[in-house]
């Protein structure tokens, strides 16, 4: 195993991974599953089954994520670089087989593998990875003596997120398209490209957007959200429902929220698949302002420590890498917070570290352990 | 510019970005939580408590002495709950399959029991279930004990299914009185009632039964109590995952009455047999009343009227059947009181306002004498003498005795004549303002919904109708009645005519009608109710109660009694020499006048009644029989009167009542004073409430039973 592992200063990579990074990462994990256990205890115990079923599922998740993220954190750079290619093919084929009947429809987007033992797999969530990690090789593999990628770099990169992309429209999952959007405009922007391209591709996407909704491109599922997203009175017992719900669950927090295990909101079933996207619904209600200040401060400073390596790492891949690692968790939050406090459109995707969902939560440590490698190797 | 110069730059950019979106989040999240955290918490309240409500047990009414005139029982009701059969795999259908046979209902029918009104594939009212689904729902009343038994004993195979005792509504007609009109009964709430009360402190809730008539009506809100509330937290498929909050419910309050069912036993069966009186003369006798009253303090102690209902009718819903033979023409409207909501002419019982009116005017009485000829010519009207006959020259007092319609005519016309006659310049209107001021023309105030208010037929109630008919009178009058024409000439010309004199002069008020009114017929009606209180009022010198049926309201621990005070409602001035010229008047229609006949051999030495009687014109149909009295005349207590529609002569139909009545009010035999005879204790209405102990059950004042011995041997009561 020696030579897939750094073995650079072996003995001392434990104390010089970013300890704020980590410790903020395991704060949100830790917070995430006691949530997951107040959101799903009452109803599972209501339908008479373990009680601690998704609090179980979890915790093993999380184990598995974490040894992913040492795993990756203690990979060595040249192995890493070497296999990104690997992860981007097989997210590639997932998110072409997902879309077949092999894959599993939740509210109309087909965006999962129904896996043994109540596991899901979600391979859009491992292609976020993959598309940071191609990107950033493609464009730090530049033949500019500035270290400014040129525009085949550019087309090329852009290639590497546009297949997924594609794929991922196909299920249709906005939400994940509108993350890899984001990431990609950071990753762009910090390999130096020129701003025309920046502006070119924000506008494109604009005009893509306007287009969707012009063109009925977008399927009424998707439409829909957005309508409701605009005025949630118009359909208040379907989509519409949903928003209000979960906003009467977060108002009703108040500075300290009514305790875990105590939201009569959250106990009542009224926001539906609370453990997912709406866990936020959960964490206002039962921890108030004061839980749910915590979680948007300590996502902060996971994405404030990634810009931070980002910024003092020398590695072009690395500095390219870690701002779209940055990007990803701080724009994933800011669009699933954003939704549950009803100033972003639904769409669905996991708050990082927060919601249930294997592949969710394999991903970010992963990119968590991404961040350490690219840190421990700066500190060489 | 290099790699690490553009990148630097833009990696700021991207923090600087990400720090203001987390800052907006932030931001968000304070003003929801913080800022309108109240309003979304009260917003979410809403939307996920429900309310169940306990009814409370209604409160019990009882009469003077103690006795239950409205009570409850314990019958064993099943009801389901539709929350917890839903939740079964089948939504309850075997459920509903099994308990349909057991408490004896189809299975449609139970099913349609089980819907909730509104809800869509709901049946329709009655019925679907008017309350709350979270209620339990309940679907047969009065069930053998061992359905009941089997139901709890398999309470596996009944899941949702609560069988337990619950409190209903009883008459237990003590000594057999029926008193319908005064208890009157309660009924489902209706929708209207259910919006008005929306929100106020009185808040209906829909499985509420209100009083619909008599004092369950009047006094619904003392009688009601406060229903418990359960609030349970339901979740978003309506199963209920908790309590939140628990009141249990208050029962109504007692209600103690003046009423004294013995005298009220005596009291309707006088009635009836009065009723048969004037049928046995010939008359229709239609209807009746009676009043007995406590002229102290206006308490109502016996009220009855003819014809009257069973009031158990309305416990199990009224059937329609049931509902049109009380409506029906031929029943003559059993559900209207008579004494409260029955107006007829007062006739002679009207002539004390008149002596009181004509005393007023100064007109001389005492010892000048009037004429008392058969009839006598007021203006070109020729008035007779109806129930009573030529007398010759006597007094005022006389005329009283011997109700001489000619002599009060007389006093009228005179006092019309001081007024102006056809000219009036500032009218006294003597007899007018009297009759208003012993409070006729307007409601006396009783506590009983629904009461009439009559009117006095003087001068401003004629004006009023002029102006009310006088377009139509002079359209007649220049038009005629051509479709009267074509069959009757002669009627339609004589129809054109009183037009012709109603247009012009009908506004007028004339001597004729002032004639008229001083024996109280012409326009002037009254409830018995009102004639109980003016003989009231005379005698206990001039005061106007209000009259009371309800004595005291006690609460259900019977720690609290509130005790009605007597009301004033206004004060009719009447001197001494007056008071004397009246009792003695009234005492020799007893003794001496109309009033001898039924009171023959009256041991007036020992209780000495004051009384007038009248027979009341009424166009074609038989006179009203009349018979106002109070007793004993020096220190009065009671008022009794008794009233008998197209009953015939006051003295021979509604007289030997009146008298049957004080004989068991004071207990007389013959003409012997027998104190424990008396179906009233010390002859008088108690001081003492009976007491509610706090466990709920009623302690009866003294010597009850015995009295109520008294009573059944006097009928053959069991």
């Amino acid at each position: 195993m020696s030579n897939i592992f750094s073995t650079s200063r072996n003995e001392s990579w434990w104390r010089r991974q970013d300890w704020v990074l980590t410790a903020a990462a395991l704060a949100l994990s830790f917070v995430g599953t006691l949530v997951i256990w107040a959101a799903t205890r009452p109803r599972l115990m209501s339908q008479g089954v373990d009680p601690e079923a998704y609090l179980k599922r979890h915790v093993a998740v999380l184990i598995i994520g974490l040894l992913l993220g040492i795993f990756v954190a203690r990979t060595r750079y040249s192995i890493l670089r070497a296999y990104a290619p690997v992860l981007w093919v097989f997210s590639a084929i997932s998110l072409l087989l997902v879309i077949t009947p092999l894959g599993k429809d939740v509210n109309g987007v087909r965006a999962w593998f129904q896996l043994p033992g109540g596991f899901t797999l979600q391979p859009s969530e491992f292609a976020k990875l993959a598309i940071v990690i191609g990107m950033a090789i493609v464009l730090a593999e530049t033949p500019h003596r500035d270290g400014i990628p040129g525009n085949r770099e550019v087309i090329f990169s852009l290639g590497v997120a546009a297949l997924p992309v594609a794929l991922i429209m196909l299920q249709p999952d906005l939400g994940t398209v509108l993350v890899i959007g984001a990431v990609t405009l950071a990753v762009l922007s910090v390999s130096g490209v020129a701003s025309r391209w920046l502006l070119g591709l924000g506008g494109g996407v604009v005009v893509a957007g306007w287009a969707m909704v012009q063109f009925g491109l977008l399927g009424e599922y998707q439409l829909n959200r957005l309508l409701v997203f605009l005025n949630p009175n118009i359909d208040p017992l379907d989509a519409g429902y949903n928003i209000l719900q979960v906003r009467l669950a977060i108002g009703s927090g108040g500075l300290t929220g009514t305790g875990l295990f105590n939201g009569p909101q959250t106990n009542g079933r009224w926001v539906p698949e609370q453990q997912t996207d709406f866990i936020y619904s959960a964490v206002g209600e039962e921890l108030g302002f004061i839980g749910g200040a915590t979680i948007i401060i300590l996502l902060l400073i996971v994405a404030w420590r990634a810009f931070k390596i980002a910024g003092e790492t020398s590695d072009r891949f690395g500095k390219i890498a870690a701002s779209g690692v940055a990007a990803w968790i701080a724009f994933q939050a800011f669009e699933n917070i954003g939704m549950n406090l009803g100033i972003m459109p639904i769409t669905g995707v996991p708050l990082p570290f927060i919601s249930y969902g294997g592949s969710s939560i394999f991903a970010i440590w992963m990119a968590v352990g991404l961040l350490q490698n690219i840190k421990i190797k700066q500190s060489d | 510019m290099s790699f690490v110069d553009h990148s630097y730059s833009r990696l700021v950019i991207l923090r600087v970005l990400v720090f203001s979106l987390f800052v907006a989040l932030l931001g968000r999240l304070f003003v929801m939580q913080i800022v309108n955290g109240e309003e979304f918490k009260n917003q979410a309240a809403d939307a996920r408590f429900r309310s169940v409500v306990i009814p409370a047990t209604r409160g019990v009414v009882l009469d003077q002495a103690g006795r239950t005139l409205i009570g409850n029982r314990r019958a064993m009701v099943v009801s389901v709950s539709l929350t917890d059969i839903e939740a079964l795999g089948d939504r309850g259908k075997t459920v509903i399959k099994k308990l349909a046979p057991l408490i004896g209902i189809p299975v449609d029918e139970l099913t349609a029991k089980l819907s909730v009104c509104g809800e869509k594939g709901a049946a329709k009212p009655p019925l679907c279930w008017n309350g709350s689904r979270f209620q339990p729902i309940p679907v047969a009343k009065d069930l053998a004990l061992d359905v009941a038994v089997r139901i709890k004993e398999r309470q596996h195979e009944f899941p949702g299914v609560i069988a337990s005792m619950q409190t209903v509504r009883v008459f237990p007609e003590p000594l057999d009185v029926n008193l319908a009109h005064v208890l009157g009964y309660i009924g489902p709430v209706s929708d209207k009632e259910l919006a008005e009360r929306a929100g106020t402190d009185d808040e209906l809730q829909s499985t509420d039964l209100v009083g619909r008539s008599g004092l369950e009506r009047f006094y619904d809100a003392q009688l009601r109590g406060n229903p418990g509330v359960t609030t349970y937290a339901i979740d978003r498929t309506m199963a209920i995952i908790g309590k939140v909050s628990e009141t249990a419910p208050t029962s109504g309050s007692y209600l103690v009455l003046g009423i004294d069912a013995a005298v009220q036993k005596v009291t309707e069966v006088e009635l009836k047999k009065a009723i048969n009186r004037a049928r046995n003369q010939g008359f229709a006798g239609t209807s009746g009343a009676a009043v007995v009253m406590d002229v102290t303090n206006g308490q109502v102690v016996a009220m009855a009227s003819y014809p009257t209902y069973d009031p158990r009718i309305w416990l199990d819903g009224v059937t329609a059947a049931e509902y049109k033979r009380l409506t029906d023409d031929a029943a003559n409207s059993p559900l209207v009181s008579r004494a409260i909501q029955g107006l007829f002419a007062p006739a002679s019982t009207f002539k004390v306002v008149t002596t009181a009116a004509a005393y007023r005017a100064k007109i001389p009485m005492g010892s000048t004498l009037y004429p008392c000829p058969s009839s006598i010519d007021i203006g070109n009207r020729k008035m007779t003498n109806h129930e009573s006959r030529a007398y010759g020259n006597i007094s005022v007092r006389r005329a009283i005795e011997v109700s001489c319609n000619t002599v009060f005519y007389k006093l009228g016309y005179d006092m019309w004549l001081r007024d102006g006659g056809n000219d009036p310049t500032k009218p006294q209107d003597f007899i007018e303002k009297m009759a208003l001021k012993f409070g006729l023309g307007k409601k006396t105030g009783i506590d009983l919904p629904s009461e009439a208010s009559g009117r006095v037929g003087g001068r401003a109630f004629k004006t009023s109708q002029y102006e009310q008919y006088k377009d139509v009178w002079c359209f007649r009058a220049k038009e005629g009645y051509p479709s009267v024409a074509k069959t009757d000439p002669a009627r339609a010309a004589y129809l054109k005519l009183l037009a012709q004199e109603n247009c012009t002069d009908g506004g007028k008020w004339r001597g004729g009608d002032a004639a008229n009114l001083s024996i109280g017929q012409g326009d002037t009606s009254v409830t018995p109710l009102q004639m109980a209180v003016l003989y009231s009022a005379i005698a206990n010198g001039g005061k106007l109660y209000q009259p009371r049926v309800v004595k005291a309201i006690v609460s259900p621990d019977g720690k609290t009694v509130k005790a009605t005070k007597p009301k004033l409602k206004g004060k009719v001035y009447i001197s001494p020499s007056l008071r004397e010229y009246l009792l003695t008047s009234l005492r020799g229609v007893i003794t001496d006048g109309t009033g001898k006949t039924p009171f023959a051999n009256w041991p007036q030495g020992r209780l000495e009644v004051a009384a007038k009687t009248g027979s009341g014109e009424n166009g074609d149909k038989d006179p009203t029989s009349w018979f106002a009295s109070f007793a004993p005349a020096d220190n009065p207590r009671y008022a009794v009167v008794m009233m008998v529609e197209q009953g015939g002569t006051g003295a021979l139909t509604s007289g030997p009542g009146v008298r049957k009545i004080y004989e068991a009010l004071y207990g007389i035999k013959g003409e012997k004073l027998k104190p424990k005879q008396a179906v009233i204790r010390n002859s008088r209405p108690a001081i003492k409430l009976p007491k509610v102990k706090s466990d709920g059950s009623v302690e009866a004042i003294d010597e009850t039973k015995r009295i109520d011995q008294v009573i059944k041997n006097l009928y053959g009561l069991n």
